[in-house]
């Protein structure tokens, strides 16, 4: 089947097959593979994109349910080479170890910050709860977040 | 030696951290090469089975497919080896049988790796994989050590009578810790199960194995903690080709923690089926099949008890253990339940008479081997828990019964090491500090005030201690090999200065979320005097080093690091006769700081930079002198390092639903001088995750067919950032005393240290509210609180 789709700002068509899933189809086709496999259960995040601006395992929704859909992926975070200001917040929090998990989570909460830019501690672990860390013990990544809602409400843009 | 830029000891924010943040880390299964296939394995849904037939007439038909290999085929070859020898009591050498590539007629455990399919793609390699026709006839199985060892119970290996790998002792003779005992005016038993965990880095195993024709040369990609091992084992061990025909790299690995330590059979195989097909071939576990085929840790049914006299002195330690080895020996299995368990027995505490025994059994279930803290959880396990529950029992306060116990103080310098019962030298110790600062982090007397109020009111509150020491920084070779390892466990650090004055570093370690590429570079510039932009790490590559023993048991910047603190310190000595000789002087009358060399006393230097370009372009040089700057050290360490620390835990236990809430974890690590803080201090918060896992969440659970019945992160139990406070973490700093960096490690602590003080928590809970529960199975669901609540309560 054919799709079209538009990740990180760049159009692309392609045909694939109706059981290729969302992720392998970033990983395999359009080589980001920034994007991770960790499970196929859909439980640990991993593979956490944007889909239409909203965070989407792509692990759990074949590529051709992503046809005429936007999708921005970790590699779309920084286009100009500026990090985020959550990416910056994980590395001055010391937010990852492996890093196998980070790209996930940073799609998730870069979402998150928009929509909830004063969380509290607890809001921002339950805002976790979609993801697994065997590295961290979640600490540095709370605050990874805490660091860039600080950022933002020191007026600073949310870019993305 | 001289020189600190004050990069020693800062927080110096990860060199790494770019590629991950924005998406470039390379991991093994994001390597594409030319021609690329792909594999899946048939593995075994029987937990025992005598395979009858394979019938691969169906599959070969299918779409795509290449090659398909069964046992049969890779019959010839060497099975997968075993790094560590145990021997029985009696001086026999362990049972070691065959760990074939591919099951040979029998299978032993669920998920046991039958067949592979390779075919152009992963989604029509497994389409064929699941048209193999596999029969089996199924045989009794048997999962639990203790009852594996009985006469009459399902044999795994025929010639492997009851099972017993090996029956082994350590410590002072049994009669004599027996005869300590009687003497005890108390004594506190405990019989439990340390149960079976799955490490779970969050990226599955990896592999791309590729044959170059025409140098006759290997190429394994595997995301493994140690790249050189596997490249000895896989090619002299196993496949018997030369070890400088085969390169393995290592490139960034999505968290090891000991899972990755082990050499696989998936690695063999597909190495040897690349050069059959003549084309490179991967393979990436998927979750399900990770949580069978992994190796699995801990797993021990014990028995413990402990005595003490009227005061509370410790008097004598006895231990029975079973520890379920699996179905076939891991990489370092048989020395995780012994040398790296019954050697830790001692604890912080002078106990004077201990033994330890252990029997190591083959069960029908996956590989156990080492798991983050590997051996050294279980000992404080035993030991922190027997303390708690004696404190209960005999009425008497935890904390000072650990004081009253403690070894006293000692640096390792100006007092001797500390020797133990079972066979250990303790570098240096503060046991007294840690746990007086845990005590003070907590409020101690308040929160025992707090307690008794609480318990008034109905609410159960709890604390736990836990005050751990571990070996790490393995380990001395002849130590090692005197106890049975197979390998030397130095390492190997290369410095190479550029004509620049730009360093390149090759390390044998391997890191795989412990941040080496920053905290080496912190090492090289505060030695060097140069900026870290200056530096670069290299590891993983078996090519580009001389050698290396890679990353596990906490070894890395104790024994890695300093590999590379005597390669610089070989630099400096050579810099300083060709700085002499540009200088007119002597090289012994020259000081090496701030990256300049100095004639003392005087202002005549000359920069490092300056030195390394005039040894490539060596126009006036000193006659006797090799042009070049570049040093090779490998570091046999002269003793095992003894990180130590106190951990405390804080529940609150529901009455009505025997929920366990974690209120606050203190932790207060000794782990030596610490290079970057922020980095220690994260590798503590993710080893306490852990061990607060496996006290409350995780188990993974066999039924009594072998199947393990929650192989999936819908059923195993991970912690989420939802299930944890904030940890609070303190260190107190006690230099080891045998390495230059004065370091211990820091990778597993957090694990050893963390799973006995949450237990103990909710056993003090239960106790305040008078259930006087000694032992509740971990982990400490609220079922099993609950269940363990509804026993008489004694007022
Ligand atoms: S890979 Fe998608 S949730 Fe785990
Ligand atoms: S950093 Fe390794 S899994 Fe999160």
């Amino acid at each position: 089947m054919q799709i079209r789709v538009k990740v990180n700002g760049i159009d692309y068509i392609h045909e694939v097959e109706p059981r290729l899933l969302l992720v392998h189809y970033l990983r395999d086709v359009l080589h980001l593979t920034g994007t991770h496999v960790g499970c196929d259960t859909s439980i640990c995040g991993a593979c956490t994109v944007q889909v239409n601006s909203k965070p989407t395992k792509s692990c759990t929704m074949f590529a051709v349910q992503a046809d005429g859909c936007e999708i921005l992926t970790v590699e779309g975070l920084a286009p100009n080479g500026e990090l985020h200001v959550l990416q910056e917040g994980f590395k001055e929090m010391h937010g990852l170890q492996c890093g196998f998990c980070t790209p996930g989570i940073l799609m998730t909460m870069t979402d998150y910050l928009k929509h909830n830019p004063e969380p509290s501690e607890e809001d921002i672990r339950h805002a976790l709860k979609g993801h697994l860390c065997r590295c961290t013990g979640y600490q540095n990544i709370v605050k990874s977040v805490q660091y860039a809602a600080a950022k933002i409400a020191n007026k600073e843009e949310v870019p993305a | 030696m001289s020189t600190t830029n004050g990069m020693i000891g800062k927080s110096v924010k990860r060199v790494e951290d770019k590629r991950f943040i924005t998406g470039k880390g390379r991991y093994t299964d994001d390597i594409v090469l030319p021609l690329q296939t792909h594999a899946s394995f048939v593995r075994s849904p029987y937990a025992h089975a005598n395979i009858s037939g394979i019938d691969l007439e169906v599959a070969k038909t299918m779409p795509g497919v290449i090659a398909i290999y069964t046992g049969a085929d890779v019959a010839a070859i060497n099975g997968v080896p075993c790094g560590w020898q145990v021997n029985f009591k009696n001086g026999d050498t362990m049972k070691e049988p065959k760990h074939p590539l591919l099951a040979d007629g029998k299978v032993r455990h669920v998920g046991d790796p039958i067949v592979v399919v390779i075919a152009e793609t992963a989604a029509l390699a497994k389409d064929a994989a699941q048209m193999v026709m596999v029969d089996y006839e199924e045989l009794p199985v048997v999962i639990n050590a203790a009852e594996a060892v009985k006469t009459g119970a399902p044999l795994v290996h025929e010639d492997v009578p009851n099972n017993i790998c090996y029956d082994w002792a350590l410590g002072n003779p049994i009669a004599e810790v027996d005869q300590a005992m009687e003497e005890a005016a108390h004594i506190t038993t405990l019989e439990f199960v340390n149960q079976r965990l799955v490490a779970n880095p969050i990226e599955p195993r990896s592999y791309n194995a590729f044959y170059d024709e025409a140098n006759e040369k290997y190429t394994l990609y595997t995301s493994t903690q140690s790249p050189h091992l596997i490249r000895l084992l896989l090619s002299t061990f196993v496949l018997g080709i030369p070890e400088h025909k085969l390169r393995i790299v290592g490139p960034d690995v999505g968290g090891g923690f000991g899972s990755k330590g082990d050499h696989y059979a998936e690695e063999a195989v597909l190495t040897w089926a690349s050069k059959n097909i003549n084309r490179p071939v991967k393979w990436t576990a998927e979750r399900s099949e990770s949580f069978i085929s992994d190796v699995h840790g801990r797993d021990h049914v014990t028995k413990a008890e402990m005595g003490f006299d009227a005061e509370g002195k410790i008097l004598a330690l006895r231990v029975k253990t079973y520890a379920n080895l699996g179905a076939y020996l891991g990489t370092f299995g048989p020395a995780v339940p012994t040398y790296l368990y019954g050697t830790l027995m001692q604890g912080l505490y002078t106990t004077p008479k201990i033994n330890v025994d252990v029997t190591g059994v083959f069960t029908n279930t996956t590989t156990v081997d080492a798991y983050r803290g590997a051996g050294r959880p279980e000992a404080t396990y035993l030991l922190e828990r027997l303390m708690d529950l004696a404190a209960l029992e005999m009425g008497k306060d935890p904390a000072a019964l650990r004081m009253k116990n403690f070894v006293p103080p000692f640096d390792g310098v100006n007092q001797p090491g500390y020797q133990t019962q079972v066979a250990l030298l303790y570098d240096s110790g503060n046991y007294q500090g840690v746990l007086e600062k845990g005590l003070k982090m907590l409020g101690y007397e308040d929160f025992r005030r707090k307690q008794l109020e609480s318990a008034q009111n109905g609410t159960l509150l709890g604390v736990g201690f836990s005050t751990y020491i571990e070996a790490c920084g393995l380990a001395p070779s002849a130590l090692a090999g005197a106890l049975g390892a197979r390998a030397g466990l130095y390492e190997m650090g290369q410095v190479r200065v550029q004509p620049t004055g730009k360093v390149s570093v090759y390390t044998g370690s391997h890191a795989h979320g412990q941040g080496h590429e920053t905290t080496f570079a912190q090492i090289v510039a505060s030695k060097l005097g140069i900026p870290i932009a200056d530096i670069e790490i290299v590891h993983g590559d078996s090519d580009s080093m001389a050698f290396g023993m890679g990353t596990y048991g906490s070894r890395s910047l104790a024994v890695g690091g300093t590999a590379i603190v005597k390669s610089i310190e070989k630099i400096i000595e050579k810099g300083k006769k060709i700085a002499a000789h540009r200088l007119e002087a002597n090289a012994d009358d020259l000081e090496f700081d701030q990256g300049k060399f100095t004639v003392k006393g005087t202002d005549k230097s000359i920069s490092f930079g300056d030195v390394a370009l005039t040894a490539y372009v060596p126009h006036i040089y000193p006659a006797d002198l090799e042009p070049g700057l570049d040093f090779t050290s490998f570091y046999d360490p002269a003793n095992f390092t003894y990180p130590f620390g106190c951990h405390i835990a804080v529940v609150e236990v529901e009455k009505d639903t025997g929920k366990v809430a974690l209120q606050r974890f203190i932790a207060v690590d000794d782990v030596g001088n610490i290079i970057n803080p922020m980095i220690v201090e994260g590798q503590i918060h993710g080893g306490v995750a852990q061990g607060i896992g496996q006290a409350l969440f995780e188990g993974a659970e066999y039924d009594s067919n072998g199947q393990l019945t929650n192989a999936t992160y819908m059923d195993y139990c991970m912690p989420r950032a939802d299930d944890f406070p904030m940890f609070e973490t303190a260190n107190q700093i006690t230099p080891c005393p045998h390495n230059p960096l004065g370091v211990k490690g820091a990778g597993e602590a957090g694990t050893i240290g963390s799973t006995p003080a949450v237990v103990n928590a909710v056993i003090n809970a239960l106790w305040s509210g008078g259930h006087q529960v000694k032992d509740i199975r971990m982990p400490l669901t609220s079922e099993r609180v609950w269940r363990a609540m509804q026993a008489p309560v004694n007022e």
